[in-house]
Formats: structure tokens, sequence, C-alpha cells
């Protein structure tokens, strides 16, 4: 931890070192408001210096990998949302990409395209979300509601596009659910415009706070080769200098035409990762404009008959469509044998489903590869040496969902 | 199977791992590896230094109960610099399934073989710090196991008492 003249230190509580028999053991949660859902941390404390830390996870464990085997393929759609309950939209996403790569099917340009508005929509909210509650941790009272204020205008365009705020399962193998409603496109435009002052108004008030810096800079390091070594993945991994970011690395849902760039930090500390975000927002800003501008017409679910419900009005007029209906309702497609690994990238990090079939109409088994779950691994070395109060501020900057880390 | 630049990884693999080396898939673009369980780690060291995969991505198991070995255990593994993912994939045997861990090569794949232990009752062997992770210590069963039934588990209300047994004692 780099000390700097204002911060205050060790000296200030007492001894500087207390034999190992005396260190404290401090639980911090499973009810703690700084975990934003149900963690435990036991805290070694030597003064008011950690010394270890054991993170206690699975008090949120809903057992959604052992549902998805009981379930078909578009019935398991519905509790992707639930895992990470911040960014539902990539979640649904994902779950799809790893069924359509299993079956082997085409998703029309305008799903895609529908698909990317809905999950940068998501991503600036998840964003926006974090940045009100790290902030609330560390004191940024007003910022919070700031925070709120614009996350709702995503949860209006959310309702307005699924009828949903928050688990839209808007997705369906082969495409998306629905087609875009009217004046949703011009209700996306005016959030588009108004955004990168609402984000300027936060910059204005945190990024050259000195409160703000001094509670985050320097705060929590993860270099380059840490960050790779404990597996940490999105805006954590960015925010320690590696470039990697599956929307460019592996591009999906048609990424490859946007042009936008990603978001890196050097240090590795809070406020890098803070910054990240915060570019991370601006960005997606620049992705909605693009993929609003150029959006595709036609279909948005696929034409296979055997995968996507035919359109209504065709079930009055073909036996063939009644009995495609009521095959997909009643008992869902089959997959093929095989095993097949997607993945998107979540405000999170990257997103992973690892899907196995064994021919029939379920997934045999569903493997979720959290980003939370990967972030939160580090925490142990991260927070020792540090002050109990910046395990706080580190806590906030991981930014786990415990939905996610426990699934 | 078409020529991609991961087939001469799988040769560069099979020459070195010939008697290990059980089966290689290259399905929908994701490349497998099937190997004996004695021969992981090595493939693992390999794999890190020699192939650059130095990103783990996470670890699981799958359970065939009909199958001998029952189950297959997971993990996979990518590089960054080159853009590529393995799967390296073995298998465990009842009663007493374990494998060796990999925690020793990948850090990172701690917590994933942690909850592999806890969810699957697969044992990982040198792994530093083996106890369940999302299922509470007491826990009985391993949820993700086939024969392991969703929706089984008896509810005690707390006006009731069940014949001899302690609410908890009756979980799985």
């Amino acid at each position: 931890m780099a000390e700097t003249e204002t911060r205050v230190t060790q000296e200030a509580f007492g001894p500087e070192h207390e034999p190992e028999a005396e260190w404290m053991e401090l639980n911090m949660g499973p009810q703690h408001p700084s975990t934003h859902g149900v963690l435990r941390v036991r805290l070694k404390l030597d003064g008011e210096i950690v010394r270890d830390a054991d993170p206690d996870v699975g008090y949120l464990h809903t057992g959604f990998e052992k549902s998805f085997e009981d379930k078909t393929y578009t019935q398991g759609i519905t509790f992707s949302d639930r895992m990470d309950y911040l960014a539902p939209p990539i979640n649904n996403v994902g779950f799809v990409m790893a069924v359509e790569k299993l079956i082997g099917v085409e998703v029309p340009a305008r799903a895609q395209a529908i698909r990317v508005l809905m999950m940068e929509l998501a991503r600036i909210a998840s964003h926006e979300l974090w940045l009100g509650t790290a902030g609330l941790d560390l004191g940024v009272y007003s910022g919070f509601f700031y925070a709120w204020r614009d996350r709702e205008l995503v949860l209006d365009l959310n309702e307005a596009y699924s009828g949903v705020r928050m688990m839209t399962s808007f997705t369906r193998v082969g495409g998306v659910a629905w087609d875009l409603p009217d004046g949703w496109i011009d209700q996306l435009q005016r959030f588009i415009d108004v955004m990168p002052k609402r984000i300027d108004d936060f910059e204005a008030m945190l990024t050259s706070n000195p409160i703000w810096r001094q509670r985050l800079e320097g705060i929590g390091v993860l270099s380059r080769d840490e960050a790779i070594e404990t597996g940490v993945t999105g805006p954590m991994l960015r925010a320690s200098g590696v470039d990697y970011d599956v929307r460019k690395a592996f591009p999906y849902c048609g990424y490859e035409q946007y042009d936008f760039q990603v978001a890196l930090a050097r240090n590795g500390d809070c406020y890098d990762r803070y910054r990240v975000r915060v570019q991370e927002m601006r960005e997606s800003l620049k992705i909605l404009q693009q993929a609003l501008d150029a959006l595709p017409g036609g279909p948005w679910l696929t034409n296979d008959r055997k995968v996507a419900l035919p359109p209504r009005a065709e079930l009055s007029k073909s036996m063939e469509a009644v009995i495609h209906h009521f095959r997909l309702v009643s008992e869902g497609f089959k997959g093929p044998v095989g095993d097949v690994y997607a993945f998107v990238e979540s405000p999170r990090g990257e997103l992973g489903f690892y899907l196995v079939s064994d021919g029939t109409n379920k997934p045999y088994r569903m493997k979720v590869r959290p980003p939370s779950f990967c972030n939160l691994q580090p925490l142990k070395k991260m927070v020792q040496g540090v002050l109990v109060a910046d395990v706080i501020a580190i806590m906030g900057s991981m930014d786990f969902i415990l939905g996610d880390v426990d699934r | 199977m078409s020529v991609r630049p991961t087939d001469t990884l799988v040769q560069r693999i099979g020459g070195r791992f010939k008697q290990a080396l059980q089966e290689s898939s290259d399905f929908r673009g994701d490349l497998s590896v099937v190997v004996e369980p004695g021969a992981v780690v090595d493939l693992a060291r390999y794999l890190k230094e020699d192939e650059s995969f130095d990103y783990f991505l996470y670890a699981t198991a799958v359970d065939w109960p009909a199958r001998n070995p029952r189950f297959t255990v997971v993990w996979e593994v990518r590089s960054l610099a080159n853009k590529t993912r393995i799967r390296i994939k073995t298998t465990a045997t009842m009663p007493d399934p374990h494998v060796p861990s990999l925690t020793p090569v990948w850090p990172a794949a701690n917590w994933h073989e942690r909850e592999t232990w806890d969810l699957f009752g697969i044992r990982f062997d040198g792994h530093p710090d083996l106890r369940r992770i999302l299922m509470p210590e007491t826990w009985e069963g391993f949820p993700l196991r086939k024969d392991y039934v969703s929706f089984g588990e008896p509810v005690i209300f707390s006006d009731q008492k069940l014949e001899g047994l302690e609410p908890d004692a009756i979980r799985g």
C-alpha cells in the first residue's frame, strides 16, 4: 500500500504489531451493507491492519446449474436472468449463445443489433449502480441519487421493450422474442443524448475529488501478472493493464462492426477500476449510437421452425405451423450430443456457459463461469496489510454480485 | 476434421503425451483433449509453460451414472496472447473419485476445484485448501450428482417434529 502524508496510518491506532495470538478475528458480514448481498469475510486483525481474510460465499446459492438440467432450453432462459440480476440481458444472450452454438442456428442481423442495444444498456445500468453503491460505501451520498436517477432511464427502456424492468428474458434461441416497440428508438435516442452530460457531472464530482482519490489511489493494487494468475476478468483485469475484452478479442453479436475502445488503465488500484468503468460507460454510449444508426430491418427471429415459434398469423392458415408450435411448446427442440463453451463480456467480465448435451431437449449439464466468482478470489491477497476501512473500498471496487458468485 | 491453426497443437500434444492422450475433438470450434488422470499435471505444465496458456477459465465435472468411469472432470484454459482455448478432460471413478489438482499450475483454479468438490464430491489431490465453498460445511451429499434429487428434500416446519431426527440431520 502506498502511503501518502495525509493518509491515516496505523500509528494513530496503537502499536504497530501485535503477536499473532493477539490478533482479533472479525466477521464482516454476512449481513453487512458493504457486501451488497450476503457475503461473509472472516478478517484477522492486528490492531487496525488486516493480516488475513477468508471470504465465505454460498449464502445465495440457489442451485441454478441443477435447475437448468430440469428445464428445456427455452425455459432455461428465465433462470439465466436471475443469476447476475444487475445485467440480466447479458446473461440472457450468453445463455442462448451457448445453445445456438450447440445446435448451429443463424441469428438474423436485426436480432443481433437488438441484443447489442439491450446489452450495452445493461452495462451502463450496472456500472451506474456500481458507481452509486461503491460511492455510498465511501460516503458519497449524493452520487447514489444521481446514479439511481440515471439507471432508472435504462429500466424504463427495459420495461418499454420487454414489459419487465429487470428480468427481461428477452432472448430466444435464434433471435429475440419481440421487435422493438413504437417510440422505443426515440426514447433510446433521448437517453443517448442526455447521458454524456450526466457522466460528466459524475466525473466532476469524483474524478479529481481529493477525498475520493485518497480513498482509492494505491489501494487494493493488483499487478498485471497477479491479475492474470488469479483469473480476474472484466474491468478488474483491464484496470491492471491487460487489454482483454471479449467484445474485441472474440466479437459476437456483430460487435466487430462498431468502433469503440477497450477502456484500459495501468495501476490496477481501486481508482483505476473506477476510471475504467466510467470510460466503459462512455464507450457503451458510442456503441449504442452506432447500433441505433445502423439498425438493420428484417426478421428478429430465425426462420428455422425447428427451434423458433412460427409467426402467430401462420397458425390459422398452416397445419404445419400448428404442429411446429405444438412440438416446440410441449417438448422443445433437441440438441446434438456434444459440449460447447460460449462467452460474453458482462459488466463484471467474461461470463461463460459450458453446455453439455446428451441429445435430449434439456441441457445435460450447464456450468456457468461467473465473472464475480472469479473476481472475488483474489480478495484474500488484496486485503492483506491494508486498514479495515480500505477493505470496504476494495470490496466496493470489485463490483461482485452475490447472485452471480453463488448461483 | 478441417485444418485449423489449433490442429498443430493437438499434434504436438499427441507427440508428447502419446500414451496418455485418449481422445481429441474439435466440436463447433472448441478444442478438447481427454487424457489419463496421471498425465493431467504434466499436460497442464506443458500447456502453461510451452504453449502460453496463461489464463484459467473454469473447472467443473459431468456426472454419467451409467458409465464407468463415472465422472468427467473438465478444466478449460485460454492463451491471452494466441487467443486460443483448450479444454482438458479426464475421468474419475467411483467409489472414491479423485483427480490431480491443477491449482499448483494455475492458482485461479483454486475456487473452481473447491466448487467441483463441493457439488460433485470429486477430490483434487494436491489442492491446498479443499473445503466446501457454496454449501455449508455440514452438508451431506453432493447436489450436482445425477442421483441427488431436486426437490427431494424433506421440510420440517417449526411446529412439527420428525421421529428421531433433528432438523439439520435430514438434509439431502
